[in-house]
């Protein structure tokens, strides 16, 4: 077994012990509340066994927001362990487990759950569906994610976390070097939430090829559905890569296999090469939802159709393409030859040219636009030249030859900060701002959201700006700390400040959000944004079954050009039929419970004990295959009651409020 | 294939097949006193033969509508396939990193 279990609870450190202490009080505070307010049932009907597409998004985001916290945390006290020069504030172990966690944490369990949560709540919609092509599965994905997510988040405290970066590079993440359970974590933890992600990539590529609504093919769907729908397919082309990569880190760690060793013919870089061919992939993943709902959200807020639909179409399927074939920029400094890295500095350099359409078709967007400076509009305008800063380094750096100097320094770091921050972070909060009303039935507060924005956005440049130039001055990444003759100090001071506004910023966010539970109005319209695609065209916050009648499209557009000849908008009662409707089950959770202490058990190497809690998992297979729960159907007078509390009573909509 | 039939035959072949095929590698890789290249030619052509094998037993190839779909699938299949494989062999052996 090998567990020392004396050792498992991480101490000595008052950081450490602080937040121990903290999530026992945490957790104990959540377990009181509930049984003191009886709230037990409700979660468990409501939200733990839920199929419903839009709970689980909103699950989704949530756990998006807990992650942002915990990723941003460990962000701050990088900065503040950095801001001085010798600084004592953490050792060196302690900020490799940072920096570590920190990157799995934002990519994987803050950027992804943030983008699929909102792919789950708006994309049945925006194509007229009731729910996901399979709702079980859908529930299933979310609960595996979380169990990943909960178990990786553990590590710091049980254990020890992860210490060889977010990439885990052998021969330091093998277990010659790091010989500690840290990096069990990792290869199990991601395991389990990366088999949540490529199911959802199925999930989406069904839902969008084959429950659109009648009439829109698949050239008017709107851009947010076509990016999801690229994103799902390389999902499904890259997590199996990495579920076999993980898998063969898992031999390696556990059972003694040499696939990534330097003994026994293992070879340490085809992990790298593994790694890459799913990491790039991975950018692309995240990076492409951003870009539909920055579609979406500049032309609903420019007031004009998006400029160069079939142009934005190719170049997602063309960023797609070229995402897997770009793989070793990521190591450049392996010198696999001339051959290999011109071959992969042109395919590199290549991508900027679907991104540059995309860029001007944006801006085309808004020309003669009647532009509306709402809080969602402010992120995706900020996005634009912040981002093209991001794409001309990276420009940079997709040179081979100049690579090799700036490879491993803090300008690769603020190069991918200032792509994946308003690339994906700015989109994920025009998203929030933007979608908000439809999954709650109220709005953000656009004041705060305004202080929000800006504090955030000028924290992000004061905190990641100075890296480039640290960068090329030599400061290398994931070093702990640095001397006062390297003359970085000044640099690093300003960056670490930067990073305290920046914090600031999404604590405005947080706020935001209590203050808008609390006080904002709740009479908003189903439409607030007098906006362009279906989803605007039912309740919100959006009845459980989504719309009383599939609406049929004629054109891109669907919802605006509806409103614009006046039809479609009453609702006849005569049309309104029984709707078929999935089931809640409990199995999804069950098999998150399973799956993770199965996880742990493996985790601390405790084999036995990992058998006996995987013989659940079977049996949670076995119950699915004998499961003939077909659902339910929605009486017609449930339906007419339910559009009846939001309609008015000649059966049309209530004007917007603006 | 076997549509109307209740028992699954295609399905079980193919297993057994696969399972043989599988075993067979492993004979060869761990048992068999041949050079590391014969070893290496014997089992990616008995993967590629279960590849196709499974194609037809276990992934409806001949079914569908159309061949539309299944054309669009296999040539996505082989795209990803050549990809990281032969992607894969061309980074590790070239330049420095094969030394």
């Amino acid at each position: 077994m090998g567990i020392k279990w004396n050792e498992m609870l991480v101490g000595g450190d008052p950081l450490l012990v602080g937040s121990q202490i903290a999530i026992v009080l945490t957790v104990v505070a959540i377990v009181v509340g509930l049984t003191y307010f009886k709230k037990w049932g409700w979660l468990w009907r409501e939200w733990l066994t839920t199929v419903d597409h839009k709970k689980i998004g909103i699950m989704y985001i949530l756990s998006g927001v807990l992650m942002f916290f915990r990723g941003g945390m460990d962000g701050l006290l990088m900065k503040a362990q950095t801001a001085r020069p010798e600084m004592s504030f953490l050792d060196a172990q302690h900020y490799n487990e940072i920096f570590t966690t920190h990157g799995v944490i934002m990519i994987l369990f803050m950027a992804m759950p943030f983008l699929i949560g909102l792919m789950n709540v708006v994309v049945p919609l925006q194509i007229g569906a009731r729910d996901v092509a399979f709702p079980q599965l859908n529930a299933l994905s979310f609960w595996l994610f979380f169990s990943g997510a909960m178990l990786f988040n553990i590590s710091f405290v049980v254990g020890g976390s992860p210490d060889a970066g977010w990439t885990s590079y052998f021969p330091l993440a093998g277990k010659e070097f790091s010989p500690g359970i840290g990096n069990n974590y990792y290869a199990i933890a991601l395991q389990i939430a990366g088999l949540g992600t490529l199911m959802t990539g199925i999930n989406f590529i069904v839902t969008i090829l084959k429950m659109r609504a009648p009439g829109m093919t698949l050239m008017k769907m709107p851009m947010f559905t076509w990016t999801t729908f690229i994103t799902s397919i390389i999902i499904v082309a890259a997590f199996p890569i990495f579920t076999v990569a993980l898998a063969l880190m898992t031999f390696d760690r556990l059972y003694g296999t040499h696939f990534f060793t330097l003994s026994s013919g293992g070879s340490d870089m085809l992990w790298a090469n593994l790694f890459w061919l799913w990491g790039h992939p991975e950018v692309y993943i995240v990076i492409l939802p951003a870009f539909g709902i920055f579609s979406e959200v500049i032309a609903t807020f420019s007031r004009k159709t998006l400029f160069g639909y079939t142009s934005m179409v190719i170049s997602i399927v063309g960023i797609a393409f070229l995402s897997m074939i770009v793989w070793v920029h990521h190591f450049y400094t392996m010198d696999a030859g001339p051959a290999v890295n011109s071959f992969f500095s042109i395919t590199t350099m290549l991508i900027a040219v679907p991104t540059g359409v995309k860029i001007f078709n944006w801006l085309f967007t808004m020309r003669k636009g009647r532009i509306q400076f709402t809080t969602a509009m402010l992120w995706a305008l900020a996005f634009v030249p912040n981002f093209v800063i991001g794409g001309v380094t990276g420009v940079m750096l997709a040179m081979a030859a100049a690579d090799f100097q700036y490879h491993n320094t803090l300008f690769l770091v603020a190069h991918f900060h200032y792509v994946l921050i308003p690339g994906v972070v700015f989109a994920v909060f025009a998203g929030l701002y933007y979608w908000w009303p439809k999954m709650f039935g109220f709005m953000l507060n656009e004041k705060l959201g305004k202080y929000h924005f800006w504090l955030f956005t000028i924290g992000f440049n004061v905190t990641f700006m100075p890296m480039f130039f640290l960068g090329l001055k030599g400061a290398v990444r994931r070093a702990y700390t640095y001397s006062a003759e390297s003359g970085f100090a000044p640099l690093f001071l300003v960056s670490a400040i930067g990073s305290i506004i920046l914090a600031v910023g999404f604590a405005v966010f947080c706020y935001n959000i209590y203050w808008s539970f609390r006080y904002a109005k709740r009479n908003v319209s189903h439409d607030p944004w007098d906006a362009r695609t279906l989803e605007w065209m039912t309740a919100s916050p959006v009845q459980f079954y989504n719309f009383a009648v599939v609406p049929e499209v004629k054109q891109l557009d669907a919802f605006w050009h509806m409103k614009k000849r006046g039809e479609k908008l009453t609702l006849k009662e005569s049309d309104i039929k029984k709707i078929h409707m999935p089931s809640n089950s409990g199995l999804p959770f069950y098999m998150a419970v399973v799956f993770g202490i199965t996880g742990f058990f493996l985790v601390f190497e405790a084999h036995i004990a990992a058998a006996v809690a995987a013989i659940g998992i079977v049996v949670g297979l076995i119950i699915r295959s004998f499961d003939y729960n077909d659902g339910y159907y929605v009486s017609v007078d449930e339906i007419k009651e339910t559009e009846r509390t939001w309609r008015t009573v000649e059966g049309g909509t209530e004007n917007h409020v603006g | 294939m076997e549509h109307k039939s209740k028992y699954p035959v295609s399905h079980v072949v193919g297993f057994l097949f696969s399972l043989i095929l599988t075993f067979v590698a492993v004979f060869v890789a761990l048992k068999m006193n041949v050079s590391y290249t014969i070893v290496m030619w014997i089992i990616g052509s008995l993967a590629i033969i279960q590849a196709g094998l499974q194609l037809f037993m276990f992934m409806h190839v001949t079914e569908g509508e159309d061949g539309k779909t299944n054309v669009i699938n296999m040539a996505y299949a082989v795209f990803v396939a050549i990809v990281i494989v032969a992607g894969s062999i061309w980074v590790l052996t070239s330049g420095h990193a094969a030394h």
